[in-house]
């Protein structure tokens, strides 16, 4: 059956998945095992993307299923749920003065599909929210999305204020979304640019030596 | 012989002469009228897939004279005198091939009048120096609203849309439909009554009288230009149904859910938009008299949807307007945004010659392969060479973009998008770069 489960998630069938859910839950099955197979389908659905068999709207419609299916396993969960090994952490976030957030919740969805421990600051992050994050999460790897042309000014500030707190060096930051291209990186004296969620995840690997 | 006797072809023929020659215009000089001709003569034929002169450029400067002008987004909305100043500026200091005027900055007391709240500009929700206003996605649209909104668009925009995202209009709720009124209508009247309600026409009404005092000065801006021998371009605005649904009903998130689980009320909803999307394009062109309309397109992108997607859900409702705008003489401007490269076949199909597409990220260079017989090719300088680039930077680019794209006429010179700030000199190496490398000899 958890082999089924995680092939109907993966394919999206809200129906069936929510059926299954409800008769796993009934028999008294682990809820921590229902939350596994469902990371499971995720992690499919995140290679499918990948493959280009899959868009945007997969992706939409896959997370608001996880939700669902999530708040029914919940209620039943006793104490806390132990965390999943994860691969690294990750920060990400969409900088000052833009709200774009579609491009970077599918970088989101991406690296946490591929094991990270992803911290998402969400839209319009100034400089020093950014900082912030870096110094409490410790993490290694800062991903800053944006698609506007003020956004690069944006970007610079971060990089610097990053400068300025003595941690850049500890530091490796990667930007993606609409307008931004190695131009940019450049300009804002990044690490490297990525075209896409693909790239956000390969980098990340390389980064923090995952394979 | 009657409008509707014509064919599309002739249709399009009679708005490009009301162009070239303008009906109301008084040119300041005969060099300017002169000049006016030549301008739209350049557009014009490469828009027709002929060859002009030379290269035509359209210089990115939606929003950038305010800040070209030394003021800013916030104070134009709010000081008409200082958007006119500003765009004057931006009108005598390039020699461009076509204008732009204010008529996409809005005025801000207008927007405060019927609170706003599908947009936040600077001072309000933004902060002052912010250089553009920006759209709020959010669900406007309830999923379960589908039917009130194919039912009855007015009736859904009046009681349901517009009280939502207009806060002075929220008592419109309370009103009757409107097509209550019959025979001897009673309480029809009442809600008309509530002081609610009326705060919510005052509104309207002051928005309107801002409005007045707004668009006279537009419409001044507009005419010296006209004067000085610039001609417009966008005769209007125009969007695919998906998008009107996707950007400002339901939001991206909404209707990504839609397609999988209400996709019949999804195209119906579309079916219902196109019409309305036609008749305000057409009657937006006539006003203007551009025979050019422009239609920024957003979600049928590469990387929001499949192709299968693409064809399914973007293009058939999409087809129908511009085909509908095709048949009625105008020409639209298609402005692909994000990249096209996985849709360049398919929208291919559309008849020579009857629309341009404009590339933000697309590679130009294969759509000038596979379109170039069959659609002019507008674009696509990156924004980030514009932005962070040397003047000599940018100039070489376009010559590239020039000698590909401008081969056989065509092509027009642009941006990938607009540009809120920056150096006033990689502008004008756009302007340089069609004029010494873009003649047709
Ligand atoms: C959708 C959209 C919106 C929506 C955003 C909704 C949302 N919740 O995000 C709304 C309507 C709100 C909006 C508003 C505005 N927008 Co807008 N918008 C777009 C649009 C159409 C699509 C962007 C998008 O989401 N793409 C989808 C993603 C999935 O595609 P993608 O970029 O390929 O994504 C991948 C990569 O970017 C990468 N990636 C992303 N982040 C990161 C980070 C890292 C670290 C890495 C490695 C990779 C990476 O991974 C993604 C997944 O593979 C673009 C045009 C376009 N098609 O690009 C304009 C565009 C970005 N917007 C633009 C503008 C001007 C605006 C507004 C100012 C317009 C206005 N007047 O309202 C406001 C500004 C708001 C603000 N302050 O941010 C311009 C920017 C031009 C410029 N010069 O800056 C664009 C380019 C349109 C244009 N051509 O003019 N917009």
């Amino acid at each position: 059956m958890p082999e089924s489960y995680v092939n109907l998630l993966a394919d999206l069938k809200e129906d069936e998945v929510l059926k299954l859910t409800k008769k796993r839950i009934d028999s008294g099955e682990d809820p921590m095992k229902i939350l596994e197979d469902s990371r499971k389908g995720m992690e499919i659905v995140g290679k499918r993307f990948a493959d280009g068999e899959y868009f945007l709207p997969e992706l939409v419609f896959s997370g608001e299923l996880l939700k669902q299916v999530t708040a029914m396993v919940k209620p039943h969960m006793s104490g806390k749920a132990t965390q999943v090994k994860k691969a690294g952490k990750v920060v990400i976030g969409t900088v000052a003065g833009d709200i774009h957030d579609i491009g970077l919740n599918i970088v989101d969805f991406m690296l946490d599909v591929n094991g990270f421990d992803v911290t998402n600051l969400g839209v319009d992050v100034p400089a020093d929210k950014f900082v912030k994050a870096m110094k409490d999460t410790k993490a290694p790897v800062l991903g800053l999305s944006g698609f506007l042309t003020p956004a690069f000014d944006a970007m610079k500030e971060t990089v610097e204020a990053l400068e300025k707190a003595g941690i850049r060096k500890n530091v490796k930051i990667m930007i993606g979304g609409g307008q931004m291209d190695d131009e940019v990186r450049k300009y804002a004296k990044a690490d490297a640019f990525g075209k896409d969620a693909m790239a956000a995840v390969s980098l990340a690997k390389k980064w923090i030596g995952v394979n | 012989m009657a409008w509707a006797g014509l064919s599309p072809e002739e249709k399009r023929s009679e708005r490009f002469k009301r162009w070239l020659s303008p009906p109301a215009v008084k040119f300041s000089s005969p060099q300017a009228g002169k000049l006016y001709k030549d301008r739209v003569t350049r557009f014009a034929k490469a828009l027709q897939l002929q060859k002009p002169d030379r290269v035509p450029c359209i210089l990115p400067a939606g929003l950038y004279a305010a800040t070209y002008a030394g003021t800013n987004l916030h104070t134009v909305m709010y000081d008409y005198d200082e958007m006119k100043r500003a765009w004057l500026k931006l009108l005598h200091d390039f020699e461009a091939d076509t204008y732009i005027p204010p008529a996409l900055v809005p005025s801000g007391r207008a927007l405060e009048a019927v609170d706003y709240k599908l947009y936040k500009w600077p001072g309000h929700g933004l902060s002052t120096n912010t250089l553009s206003y920006q759209a709020v996605e959010a669900e406007w649209m309830k999923p379960d609203e589908y039917d009130a909104l194919i039912n009855d668009p007015s009736d859904f925009w009046l009681r349901t849309y517009m009280p939502r995202v207009f806060g002075a209009l929220k008592a419109f709720g309370q009103l009757p439909p409107l097509t209550s009124f019959e025979e001897i209508a009673t309480m029809s009247f009442l809600s008309f009554g509530l002081p609610e309600v009326q705060a919510g026409f005052q509104a309207l009404l002051e928005a309107g009288r801002e409005t007045l005092r707004w668009a006279a000065v537009v419409g001044e801006v507009s005419q010296v230009a006209l004067q000085a021998g610039y001609p417009g371009i966008m005769g209007g605005l125009a969007k695919a149904p998906f998008d009107t649904l996707g950007d400002t009903l339901r939001g991206t998130q909404g209707i990504m859910m839609d397609m999988f689980q209400r996709p019949d009320k999804l195209h119906a909803a579309m079916d219902r938009i196109a019409p309305l999307a036609i008749a305000g394009a057409i009657n937006g062109v006539n006003a203007a008299n551009v025979p050019v309309i422009f239609m920024p397109l957003h979600k049928g992108a590469d990387t929001f949807m499949s192709r299968k997607q693409y064809e399914t859900f973007y293009w058939p409702s999409f087809k129908k307007v511009v085909m509908a705008l095709v048949n009625e003489g105008i020409l639209p401007i298609l402005f692909a945004e994000g990249s096209y490269n996985d849709r360049l076949d398919i929208i291919k199909e559309l008849p020579r010659g009857a629309v341009a597409w404009y590339f933000d990220k697309t590679d130009i260079f294969r759509a000038k392969e596979v379109l170039g017989n069959t659609a002019c090719i507008v674009g696509n300088v990156p924004t980030s060479l514009l932005m962070t680039g040397t003047p000599r930077e940018v100039k070489e680019h376009c010559r590239k973009l020039i000698e590909v794209c401008g081969k056989g006429g065509g092509y027009i010179l642009a941006a990938g998008a607009n540009i809120d700030e920056g150096s006033p000199d990689n502008l004008r190496a756009m302007m340089e770069a069609v004029k010494e490398y873009g003649v047709y000899r």
